[in-house]
Parts: C-alpha cells; sequence; structure tokens
C-alpha cells in the first residue's frame, strides 16, 4: 500500500516536471526560451496548464462509440501503473516481491495495446485509427528487442526478481537472501581475481559486470523509445500527418490521463533499464581505498538513510535516461514506417539474440 | 471469510461475468473488448492457486497475443460504413442440447465425487501451495527432463514464423 501511494506520487510529481523540462529542453536545443510567463522561468507553467485541463469539458464526439472511448485512457494508465508494482525503488520499497518480476512487468504493459486499440478505434475518426494502427504495429514489433534485452539482462543475473537484480550491482549484495556468499569479480571474470565486492560503485554494475551489456542497453534503449512511441518513432501521433494520432479526439481530463499514461511509461521504461542495466538503487560512487565513497553514499538495506540514497540514485539514473529521451527527440527526424521495421527486425532483433548467446558464455566463463 | 476467499470470489465473479458478456454482446469488439476482462480474471485465479508463472504466462500469449491479433482482424476486415460487426447465432436447439448435455453432466460428477478421499485434494490442501513460486520448478523441469518436447515445440513455432512469413511476402516477390 505504501509503495503504491509512494509511487503515485512520485509519478504526479514526475509528470509536472517532466512536461516542463520537455518545453525546456526543447526549447534550449531549439535556440528559444520556452516557457517564461508564470514564475521563475515559467516553472509554475505545467501546474497552471493542469489546472486549465482539469476545468475542460469532458467531451464525446457525437458519433464515437461511448463506453470503449470512456474506458481506454484508464485502461491504459492502468496498464502502465500496474508495471510499478515490482519496480524496487529502494532496498526495502518494492511493490510486489513476486518472484516472476520483469516478466510480470512485460506482460502488464502489454494491456496497453488493446487500451490504444480501443482510443483509437472508438474515436470513429480515420486520424485516430490510422495511429492507433500504426502504434501497434511498432508496439508489437518493439517488443521482440525489449524482451530480448531483458532476458539478456536475466540470463546473466540468474534471477526475474529486480530486487534481486539490483542487489547484485552494489555494495549490499550479502544482505539479500541466498546471496551471502557471492562475490563480485571485475568485468565478471573470476579469472581476473579482482575481487570488486566491497568496492562497489559503477563497477558491479550490469554494464560493467558484462562489458557487451553496454550495447544491449543501447539497444533496450531504441526499443523502449519506440514503446513509449517517443520520436524518433513518433509515427503513432506524428503531429504533422495524423493531427494527434490515437487521441485526436480526447481532451480534458481523458487527455491528461492519457498524457500521464505516456510520460509513465517513459519513466517506468527508463526505471527498468536503470534497474538492468545501470545498478538500481546503487550508488555510483566506488570505495576506493580509505575514501569509502559507495558507503558515505548509500546507505544500508533497512535504515531510513540506506532508503532515501536508493530512492534518490533511482530517480536520478531514470531522469537521466527521460533527459536523453528529450535530446534525442529534438534531434533526430522521424522514421519512415518501412525504415522502422528494418531497424527492427534486421538490425535490433539479430543483434540482441547474438548477444544473448554472448551474456550465457560470458555467465559460464565468469 | 478470508481476504484470499473473497479475492476469489472476485475474481471469480469478473471471469464468469465477462464470458457471459463476451456470448451475449452481438458486437464482436465488444465482445472482444470484454474478453480481455475475461483473461485478466483468469490469470487472478490461477495466481490465487499458486500458479504465477501460468498467470503471467496467460496474459503474454492471450492478452497481449490472441486478443490483439483478433481485435486487429476484426478492425482490418469488418466495419463497412456505420455498421458494427456483428455476430449472429445458428443451430440454437442443438446448442442448447449440448450446454444443457454438458452442465448436467458436470454437475452430476460434481455432486457424485466424494472430495474427501481424493489423495491430490489432500495433500495440495496441507502443504503450502500457493506459497512459493513454480517459476524456478518449472524452468528445471523444462530443461532437463522435458527437454526435447521443449526443443521440438520451439521448432515447430519457428517452422510456422518461417512459413507466414513466406506465405506473406510471397506476392512481393514476383
Amino acid at each position: 500500500m505504501l509503495a503504491f501511494l509512494i509511487f503515485l506520487g512520485l509519478l504526479l510529481t514526475y509528470m509536472i516536471l517532466a512536461v516542463y523540462a520537455e518545453r525546456k529542453v526543447s526549447a534550449f536545443i531549439q535556440d528559444r526560451l520556452g516557457p517564461m510567463e508564470i514564475g521563475w522561468y515559467g516553472i509554475g507553467q505545467t501546474v497552471a496548464d493542469l489546472i486549465k485541463l482539469l476545468q475542460k469539458e469532458d467531451i464525446v464526439p457525437e458519433r464515437a462509440d461511448k463506453w470503449p472511448f470512456l474506458a481506454a485512457p484508464m485502461i491504459i494508465f492502468v496498464a502502465v501503473f500496474a508495471g510499478f508494482a515490482v519496480m524496487p525503488l529502494t532496498p526495502d520499497l518494492q511493490g510486489s516481491d513476486a518472484a516472476v518480476g520483469v516478466f510480470y512487468l512485460l506482460a502488464i504493459i502489454s494491456i496497453d495495446i488493446i487500451g490504444l486499440l480501443m482510443a483509437g478505434w472508438s474515436s470513429n475518426n480515420k486520424y485516430s485509427l490510422l495511429g492507433a494502427m500504426r502504434s501497434i504495429a511498432q508496439i508489437i514489433s518493439y517488443e521482440v528487442p525489449v524482451g530480448l534485452a531483458v532476458i539478456c539482462a536475466a540470463v546473466y543475473c540468474q534471477t526475474l526478481d529486480l530486487q534481486a537484480i539490483s542487489f547484485q550491482q552494489g555494495i549490499w549484495i550479502h544482505e539479500y537472501p541466498g546471496y551471502a556468499q557471492e562475490t563480485n569479480y571485475l568485468f565478471g571474470l573470476r579469472s581476473l581475481g579482482i575481487d570488486v565486492t566491497q568496492v562497489g560503485g559503477f563497477l558491479t554494475w550490469n554494464v560493467v559486470r558484462m562489458p557487451l551489456f553496454f550495447v544491449v542497453y543501447v539497444i533496450f534503449f531504441i526499443a523502449t523509445l519506440a514503446e513509449c512511441n517517443r520520436a524518433p518513432f513518433d509515427i503513432p501521433e506524428a503531429e504533422s500527418e495524423l493531427v494527434g494520432g490515437f487521441h485526436t479526439e480526447y481532451s480534458g481530463f481523458r487527455w491528461a490521463i492519457l498524457f500521464l499514461a505516456e510520460y509513465g511509461m517513459m519513466l517506468l521504461l527508463t526505471m527498468l533499464g536503470a534497474v538492468l542495466f545501470l545498478g538500481g538503487w546503487n550508488t555510483p560512487l566506488p570505495n576506493i581505498g580509505p575514501v569509502k565513497l559507495a558507503f558515505w553514499t548509500s546507505g544500508a538495506p533497512g535504515t531510513v538513510y540506506g532508503n532515501l540514497t536508493g530512492a534518490f540514485w533511482l530517480v536520478t539514473k531514470a531522469f537521466g535516461g527521460i533527459f536523453v529521451q528529450m535530446w534525442v527527440r529534438w534531434t533526430y527526424p522521424r522514421l519512415r514506417v518501412d525504415q522502422l521495421m528494418y531497424l527492427c527486425w534486421k538490425v535490433l532483433t539479430p543483434a540482441c539474440l547474438i548477444l544473448l548467446f554472448l551474456s550465457a558464455v560470458w555467465r559460464l566463463l565468469g | 471469510m478470508s481476504l484470499v476467499t473473497l479475492l476469489f470470489y472476485v475474481f471469480a465473479l469478473l471471469t464468469v461475468g465477462s464470458a457471459l458478456g463476451v456470448l451475449l454482446f452481438r458486437n464482436v469488439l465488444y465482445a472482444a473488448f470484454t474478453l480481455l476482462l475475461t483473461f485478466l480474471g483468469l490469470a487472478g485465479l490461477y495466481v490465487l492457486a499458486g500458479a504465477d508463472l501460468l498467470a503471467v504466462i496467460q496474459i503474454v500469449i492471450y492478452v497481449g497475443g490472441i486478443l490483439v491479433l483478433l481485435v486487429f482482424g476484426v478492425m482490418l476486415t469488418q466495419r463497412t460504413s456505420q455498421e458494427y460487426p456483428a455476430s449472429r447465432s445458428h443451430n440454437h436447439l442443438l446448442g442448447l442440447l449440448v450446454a444443457g448435455g454438458l452442465f448436467t453432466l458436470f454437475l452430476i460428477m460434481i455432486v457424485q465425487v466424494n472430495a474427501e478421499h481424493l489423495g491430490w485434494i489432500a495433500s495440495a490442501s496441507s502443504n503450502a501451495a500457493g506459497q512459493q513460486s513454480t517459476l524456478a520448478g518449472i524452468g528445471l523441469k523444462l530443461m532437463t527432463d522435458a527437454v526435447l518436447p521443449f526443443e521440438v515445440a520451439g521448432i515447430l513455432l519457428l517452422i510456422a514464423l518461417i512459413g507466414a512469413a513466406y506465405i506473406a511476402g510471397k506476392g512481393q516477390n514476383r
């Protein structure tokens, strides 16, 4: 219950910040100022926009299919929010410690596709329907590289539980039940003989434990951009072609919910990437000799300090990922549909299959 | 009534109610959307029965795969003008007979069976079913005792995939 409330609060705060950040980042990249009127540097702009949105009339188009139209935003949001249930925000805070962990996460966010279809179809608008079709073709295709990249990490960590994966990548590995005897070697290779279990920091992250995971992370990142319908994979929403894609007919509160779900998806997937590859809630700073940076910047599990630093590091990593997503959005042009499918099926998927094989080999070497 | 029992009734009601909706809606898309609730309710029932992996697989395959394909198929093939794609019912009498017959058969079986004397029911209620994840057990079994059927199924699916891609791409290559 606590995790539910914390994640809901986090998501709402994050959305207000993210919309503001998106406008400011895009403005600075395009060498303009962005919102400047409300508050210092326009900081209150999103809150004002939100108040405006909530006051708007809840319009249902006359020829729309009423009940699916009304239900679709809720389904999309619930599907995305349910994904946070297995996300370990701190060493002690995780909604559910189910053993199926990340597999459940991938399963539950696939319900979002049904919501998109419902929204696009029931709007009874050709732009909505086209947007929904494109969106679904894209999400279904890119679920393959995302799934394979997640399997790479799961094969290497030998578990699907995100909390166990988080513990493996830091100095508190011995605190997790069953890992008391585990040792982390540099690059995951026992033969190198460099024990980094007590050094921690970025040296025990999955990207360093298995150096090829950097490539896997890049693939995961590209594929999650497509999963979130973010540019350069924003053909489902392509403002210049489709008005707004599947949410063309939505306004007011329901449109805000759709937006919340979209930004929530970004947060969920960047957080997942951070947990799988970038050490989760572990600190990036290693212990260097007597300078115990890792111990200073991440408290023991079970203490208040440990939870605060854990949440701080995970949220920081996720926000970093979201910043890169925004940066990419305002840098690259939109892909064509055939380029999109080429990238997914002929580049990312084969690369992921090879990397999956190499991850298993690396596990056997280590 | 414990929380688990209450949850069981909630999920059972969801499953049965939405299954009725699937049958009674004339609009095929409404039926497909209520089928989503049926699958989710069923996944909930699996979790309550201690089959956590099966529940997730149920969602991945049926909601993420089959249901999407179904809705896609309906949307791409139907919907000319404003008419919604409707399902019609045929063979009322025969359907009623088959359904009624099956129902009485199951009812007689349930009434006549003596649950206390069945070994597996007693063992399932005595050991801590549902307390432990089935994930590791299923994984180990698949990689040891059942590795041949597992691989054969994998190859079969691969062949089906290649065949589907070949048939779909046939027109474009010439």
